[in-house]
């Protein structure tokens, strides 16, 4: 039955996201993870845009679109209404990071504070795409956006830090929390289903690099999805009921290795390097490879 | 008066589209090399990879984008992008 599922494409090929968008495979993969018993809130942002430009529309399950701040609520409503008549689908809204981290945050912490059984998940590309690359709460450290240009008053580009969106859900009370990324599509396709299956707020945080928006070849947002994992800058963990589970832990390379890859650091590199900015992102990873306990630490060969 | 909200569009309308015609590169299968992992099918953002017949792996020229990920993934180098004669 599972496996059945799993093969059927419930969102259909002719939407109009870039080559190579992670995003557009974020879809693809949750549609996987839920099959068809399920209803659709999305945000506006990239994701709405690619894959409903009327008359058209990806999507072969219920989907709505209302505003871009307010998918959480209309999640509410839909919840609220399906429990009164005693039916089964799944909710699931999907949001982009702006919709997530910034603008929706009120009708999102309303929705979790009230409890509605529904999945909440933010697909994060890391700036507000769709509009032309402007920076978001979850923009990490030093990338440079059209709001967070380099120049010479700002040569490290974005000046703050990523929030940490999972804690304020976990602090919600939330009982399923986690992080995900299209680098490992089987383990986000669980994610999904474990959220959907657990009754309450749930959210998950899924990163989907953008070739278009960070700057870099389509055929390597897998690639650069993994390094990300590599370095430590995103950590892959769940949070059930309030306590951090099985991050997973890897073998660190050094930031270099993902940054230089992408346009949106370029300014790190060139010119001239900016050995002080690169220190500040490598120990932004420490400190997530420290707080998560992701290094593999080398065993002493047997005797 | 019933008030129509919003707009509606039936499911899967967007396979009208072709965006095989945005391709600059193909991507070409070599069967002999395939091990059947399904890791082109899984990571491809169109969905336009599929399993036919003889359980080989084929795109769908309809759709596919030419964006390479699929060639990225495949363990074998069983894929090659080769530029479209247009
Ligand atoms: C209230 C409101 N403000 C601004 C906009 C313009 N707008 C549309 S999409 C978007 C950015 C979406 O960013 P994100 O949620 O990160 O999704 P992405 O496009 O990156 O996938 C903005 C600012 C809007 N539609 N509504
Ligand atoms: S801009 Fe980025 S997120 Fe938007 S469709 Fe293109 S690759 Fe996807
Ligand atoms: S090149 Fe891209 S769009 Fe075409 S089959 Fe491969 S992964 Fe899919
Ligand atoms: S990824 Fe490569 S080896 Fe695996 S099924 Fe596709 S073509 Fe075959
Ligand atoms: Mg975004």
């Amino acid at each position: 039955m599972a496996e059945e599922k799993q093969d059927v494409e419930l969102f259909s090929a002719g939407h109009r996201a870039c080559g190579g968008c992670g995003p557009a495979l974020a879809a693809r993969l949750l549609l996987k993870a839920t099959g068809k018993n399920v209803i659709v809130v999305a945000s506006t942002g990239c994701m709405e845009v690619f894959s409903t430009p009327y008359p058209e529309t990806a999507w072969e399950v219920p989907w709505i679109h209302s505003l871009f701040e307010n998918a959480a609520a209309v999640a509410s409503g839909i919840e609220a209404s399906l429990k009164k008549q005693g039916r089964s689908e799944k909710i699931v809204c999907i949001c982009g990071d702006g919709a997530t981290f910034d603008i929706g945050v009120l009708c999102i912490s309303g929705a979790f504070e009230r409890g509605h059984d529904i999945t909440y998940i933010c697909y994060d590309n890391e700036a507000y795409m769709n509009t032309g690359i402007q920076r978001s709460g979850a923009t990490p450290y030093g990338a440079s956006t059209t709001t967070s240009p380099t120049g010479t008053c700002a040569p490290g580009g974005n000046p703050l830090p990523k929030k940490d969106m999972p804690a304020i859900l976990a602090a919600h009370g939330a009982p399923y929390v986690a992080t995900a990324s299209i680098a490992y599509p089987n383990d986000f396709v669980k994610k999904v289903e474990r959220a959907i299956n657990t009754p309450g707020p749930c959210y998950i945080q899924v990163h989907t690099p953008c070739c278009t928006g960070w700057g870099f070849e389509s055929r390597d947002t897998i690639a650069i999805s993994k390094l990300a994992i590599n370095t430590g800058l995103w950590v892959n963990y769940e949070i059930v009921n309030g306590v951090v589970e099985k991050a997973k832990k890897v073998r660190r390379v050094p930031v270099e290795e993902y940054l230089e890859k992408q346009k949106r650091f370029r300014h790190l590199f060139r010119p001239a390097r900016q050995d002080a900015e690169i220190a500040k992102i490598q120990a932004i990873a420490d400190a997530n490879a420290e707080k998560f306990g992701i290094d593999i630490k080398l065993r002493k060969p047997a005797e | 008066m019933a008030l129509g909200v919003g707009c509606a569009a039936p499911p899967g309308k967007a396979r009208d589209n072709k965006t095989g015609s945005w391709r600059v590169f193909r991507p070409v299968f070599d069967p002999e090399t395939c091990n059947r992992c399904g890791m082109c099918a899984l990571v491809c953002p169109e969905g336009c990879v599929h399993e036919n017949e003889e359980g080989m792996f084929e795109p769908d020229l309809d759709y596919c984008k030419g964006c390479g990920l699929c060639e990225e993934v495949c363990p074998k180098k069983s894929i090659r992008m080769e530029k479209e004669e247009k």
